[in-house]
């Protein structure tokens, strides 16, 4: 069982930190704040919760890739 | 060891004694001249009673490491004298902002910088309410015997642990050196006040916050499960920094008047033949003893005069001086400074009364046959 | 709305935290709360003490017992919470210009006593919160608003500071490397004595835009491609490690520990009973 990325777009300053490392490039920015744009491409490996300077992104409990985006 | 007995024991170590009725169980400090043998004593005498010493690498962190103990509940001072004094400045500010109780002992020196060591001064007064930056409450006491240290240690306690304010006993290297014996209460005599502390959610949300009615926070110690933030930065009633006026207003205002609304028991001071008085000299810590001297001898010659030695120096007893200087013609203020109680006295006597000074910074004392001319010459 | 691990450990109504966007500090604080979580730490028995900088605001967002103090004294407060409480974990959360500079002589007594506390150095290489001048950890030739035309100060090695001062664990970690410098705060945590983790972080704003190195990911880049682990450099030459970042563990020994030792000078004293 891997993981489900959750963003809470209000505490992202958006860095880009998460999208540039992330091995899938599942991730994106669009208009300053980080999206899950290709969530099939999303392994599940949580280093974008691991890196993210603001707790903005995290991975939890569910399938890869499916994205609940807040804020 | 000691407790309920009278003991032969200079200044510095009446104030050791006193600190540990007061229930003082931790203690760090730096060496320096001439306030060393608190720290010696304190080495020797905290772990007998399961308390703990530590000689730090600085006046910094001796101040440091003392709030520290403190934000854990336990009654923590230190000592030292002016140079060190100095480097103690911006951490008792921390100390009166943040509202940790502590006591320091400043033994004065001659001064100013290193200036004469193991010379007696009273050159500290204004740098023991003024020296950290900023408006900021602060209590200052300035025993003039072995015994009256010891006294005064406790109550510097009970003043620093009720309202949460850094307490400087303002020694002179003359009472911490000064061989006396010293009547020691029993623990149960001498038991300070304890700092008053809640644990309800309240205190958790809100450990800055004010019961009605009252000045002082009742911050519970850390290590209790409260987790609250403490800061040097202004701060809310949550603790935490703020840049708002109002609470900023809020907070200073209020850390000022805890003082202020409980004058009367910080006040203390000894009036001594002022009944019928027409000269007053003012004094205070070593220097009063030898004012106390040549007010007797005077008044053997026939000159009203009296003595009015304030034992809080700070916040200076401004009413009780006040009714005097409507009263007096003349009066001498008798000190090892340059002149710094005597601004006080002037600005307290607003033209009222002739304020004179008596003063000295060559590290030599004021003898009582020096004291006894001046008042001849002020009686005419 | 965070994480189980960012809601259980930090103070949500004070999030998004004041530092800029791509700062390191946000990761190394996060690394800093997984440590204690790993550690199944209790809150009521851990306090947080720093001192001032960007660096040092990081205990504001901590749900512990938190004192934020006086520039550089962090160390010296903590000495002074665990000498009166020897059973409290106290961990000191502090940056290079407080460490090392201000309070240098704070950490090197520390180091000499062994008392158990640990010390995370947040390295930004760089004074940031009073805007970009250098610290004793920028490296020498660098710029910053107080070397206009590149400083001319050698910098610290932290961790071989406090080494040699007396220190009994020291390790170096990296914004970058999230789940090794976790590890490194666990251990130095364990570890009864004083410990220090030097973890480089990254400042965009400051260091970076002065120094020409890039964006927050621009510089996180160059912490992969330019650290070396322990083990590795062990293997290199002097001249291989110039400019590169060694991490892990660094140094471990086992000495008496302070307040245990104060335990014994009590027990002599007969103070025990009390």
């Amino acid at each position: 069982m891997v993981g489900r990325i959750q963003i809470n777009q209000e505490w992202c300053k958006g860095c880009g930190i998460c999208v540039a490392f992330c091995p899938g490039q599942a991730l994106g920015l669009a208009e300053g704040k980080v999206r899950m744009l290709f969530p099939d491409q999303c392994v599940g490996c949580g280093l974008c919760e691991l890196r993210c300077p603001d707790y903005a992104i995290w991975m939890e409990a569910g399938d890869a890739g499916e994205a609940r985006q807040n804020g | 060891m000691a407790e309920g007995r009278r003991l032969l024991l200079h200044g510095n170590e009446a104030v050791v004694e006193g600190a540990l009725a007061a229930g003082m169980r931790f203690f760090a400090g730096y060496p320096i001249t001439p306030s060393t043998e608190i720290a010696e004593r304190c080495a020797l005498r905290l772990p007998q009673v399961g308390g703990r010493f530590i000689q730090m690498e600085d006046e910094l962190a001796s101040m440091a490491a003392v709030i520290g103990a403190s934000v854990v509940g336990v009654k923590a001072m230190t000592a030292t004298s002016g140079p060190g004094f100095s480097l103690m400045q911006e951490n008792i500010g921390y100390a009166a902002l943040a509202e940790i109780p502590c006591v320091i002992v400043d033994v004065q020196r001659a001064g100013p910088s290193t200036g004469m060591p193991t010379s007696p001064s009273q050159g500290d007064y204004m740098q023991a309410r003024w020296g950290t930056h900023g408006d900021h409450p602060i209590i200052v006491i300035s025993p003039s015997s072995a015994q009256e240290a010891y006294f005064e240690t406790i109550r510097a306690f009970t003043l620093s642990e009720r309202l949460r304010v850094p307490v400087i006993l303002l020694m002179d290297e003359t009472v911490g050196h000064l061989r006396e014996g010293v009547e020691l209460l029993d623990a149960s005599e001498a038991a300070a006040s304890d700092r008053l502390a809640r644990d309800d959610a309240e205190q958790a949300e809100k450990p800055y916050a004010v019961l009605p009615g009252e000045y002082v926070p009742r911050l519970s110690p850390f290590g209790q499960g409260a987790l609250y933030n403490i800061t040097g930065l202004i701060h809310d009633d949550r603790g935490f920094p703020t840049s708002s006026k109002e609470a900023a207003d809020r907070l200073c205002r209020r850390i000022m008047e805890k003082i202020a609304m409980n004058a009367g028991e910080i006040e203390r001071y000894e009036s001594r033949h002022m009944e019928d008085a027409q000269v007053c000299v003012v004094s205070f810590g070593g220097t009063a003893r030898a004012v106390q001297a040549a007010v007797d001898a005077a008044r053997g010659d026939g000159i009203r005069v009296g003595l009015f030695r304030p034992i809080t120096v700070w916040p200076f007893p401004e009413a009780a001086l006040g009714r005097i200087c409507g009263r007096v013609r003349d009066i001498v203020v008798a000190e090892l400074n340059g002149g710094q109680m005597k601004m006080e006295v002037e600005r307290v006597a607003a033209g009222r009364c002739r304020v004179h000074h008596l003063g000295r910074v060559n590290g030599a004392i004021l003898t009582p046959g020096e004291i006894l001319a001046a008042i001849r010459e002020v009686a005419g | 709305m965070a994480s189980r691990l960012i809601e259980r450990y930090m103070r949500g109504a004070y999030l998004p935290h004041i530092w800029c966007a791509g700062c390191g500090n946000g990761i190394i604080l996060r690394d800093v709360v997984q440590a204690v979580d790993n550690l199944r730490l209790e809150k009521r028995d851990t306090v947080f003490v720093s001192g001032i900088g960007c660096s040092s605001r990081a205990v504001g967002y901590l749900d512990f017992d938190t004192l934020h103090t006086t520039h550089g004294r962090a160390i010296a407060f903590a000495t002074g919470i665990k000498m009166a409480r020897p059973e409290l974990k106290v961990i000191v959360l502090t940056g290079d210009g407080d460490a090392a500079a201000i309070g240098g002589n704070h950490l090197i007594h520390a180091a000499r006593r062994n008392i158990d506390l640990t010390v995370v150095v947040l390295n930004n290489n760089i004074y940031g919160m009073t805007g970009g001048q250098f610290s004793p950890t920028t490296p020498i030739g660098d710029f910053s608003t107080t070397t206009p035309y590149g400083g001319i100060d050698p910098d610290f090695d932290i961790p071989a500071l406090a080494q040699a001062a007396g220190a009994t664990y020291t390790a170096r970690g990296t914004a970058y490397h999230a789940a090794q410098t976790t590890k490194l705060i666990e251990a130095a945590i364990l570890h009864e004595g004083f410990s220090v983790v030097e973890c480089v972080t990254t400042c965009p704003t400051y260091y970076g835009r002065k120094n020409h190195r890039g964006n927050a990911v621009e510089m996180l880049k160059w912490q992969r491609d330019n650290a070396i682990p322990v083990a590795q450099a062990r293997n290199l030459p002097r001249e291989a490690l110039e400019g590169k970042i060694v991490y892990g563990e660094l140094w471990r020994c086992q000495r008496p520990e302070y307040t245990r030792q104060y335990a014994a000078i009590i027990e002599r004293a007969g103070g025990k009973k009390q």
